[in-house]
């Protein structure tokens, strides 16, 4: 079993692809399958995120484990244009995109750990993280 | 992956097989916003029971789908959201307020009789 991969993200079709990918992943560990849609959810709202404002990026997903748990650990990045305003970001219905705004607020509900790295010019790398029963 | 689109007595029925990329949905929507003109339908079932998940953009792609067929004079309900799908949808913040929403295909049908403008013929009744 690999304990992690890695999704490139240029394209939308990349975002479907992502969130199988890590989904298939994630089933290897204690899951329900809400826990499942959940994973895939966040990572399907990650991988949009990077198509929409940076144009290209990667999904990683991978086992971890932390204090006899185990979970899963899932970083979007790439080398976008940043975000200026995080704390506007993370507001439910904030968007520069028409969009319904709800994409990093919405993983961070999702998923148990959720932390936001970006600055201005130099992209912007989310990890997130939830943990199996 | 296109969605096959079955013409059924007045209605559309738009059965989605797979998962669906984001140019998938918005080809979707069109056609049938095009093709609710061409068959002079009067209602549309998105039927999304294979989906395993739906984020933001296909919320919001079925939401202004829902929008169009309803400026288009026919009326819309989406069926089969399973209760995973919808737990992810909740979390999210998700809800799809404005548009209809039925068990199944079965009871899909049910609504579009109930609700679906009667025929543009001469009016029954009185």
């Amino acid at each position: 079993m690999d304990a992690e991969l890695r999704v490139p993200i240029a394209a939308d079709a990349d975002i479907v692809t992502a969130r199988q990918e890590g989904r298939r992943l994630a089933s290897h560990l204690d899951f329900s399958p809400s826990d499942l849609t959940v994973i895939s959810a966040a990572i399907s709202e990650l991988a949009r995120n990077i198509v929409e404002y940076a144009g290209s990026g990667e999904v990683h997903v991978r086992l971890v484990e932390k204090g006899g748990r185990r979970g899963v650990a899932i970083t979007a990045a790439d080398n976008g244009p940043g975000i200026a305003d995080i704390s506007l970001a993370m507001q439910d219905g904030y968007s520069t995109s028409g969009s319904l705004g709800l994409g990093l607020p919405g993983a961070k509900r999702l998923m148990d750990e959720f932390e936001i790295h970006t600055a201005v010019g130099k992209g912007t790398r989310v990890v997130m993280r939830k943990w199996a029963r | 992956m296109q969605v096959p689109i079955l013409k059924q007595r007045d209605y559309l029925i738009a059965s989605i097989q797979s998962a669906l990329t984001d140019a998938d949905l918005l080809r979707l929507r069109d056609d049938l916003v095009e093709q609710v003109g061409r068959y002079r339908s009067r209602g549309v079932i998105v039927d999304v029971t294979v989906l395993d998940v739906m984020d933001s953009f296909a919320v919001r792609t079925l939401s202004s789908l829902a929008h169009m067929i309803k400026l288009r004079g026919a009326e819309t309900v989406i069926v089969g959201i399973q209760p995973d799908v919808a737990f992810a949808m909740v979390q999210l913040g998700l809800t799809l307020s404005s548009v209809a929403t039925a068990l199944d295909l079965e009871e899909g049908l049910v609504y579009l009789d109930s609700r679906a403008k009667p025929g543009t013929g001469t009016k029954r009744g009185r």
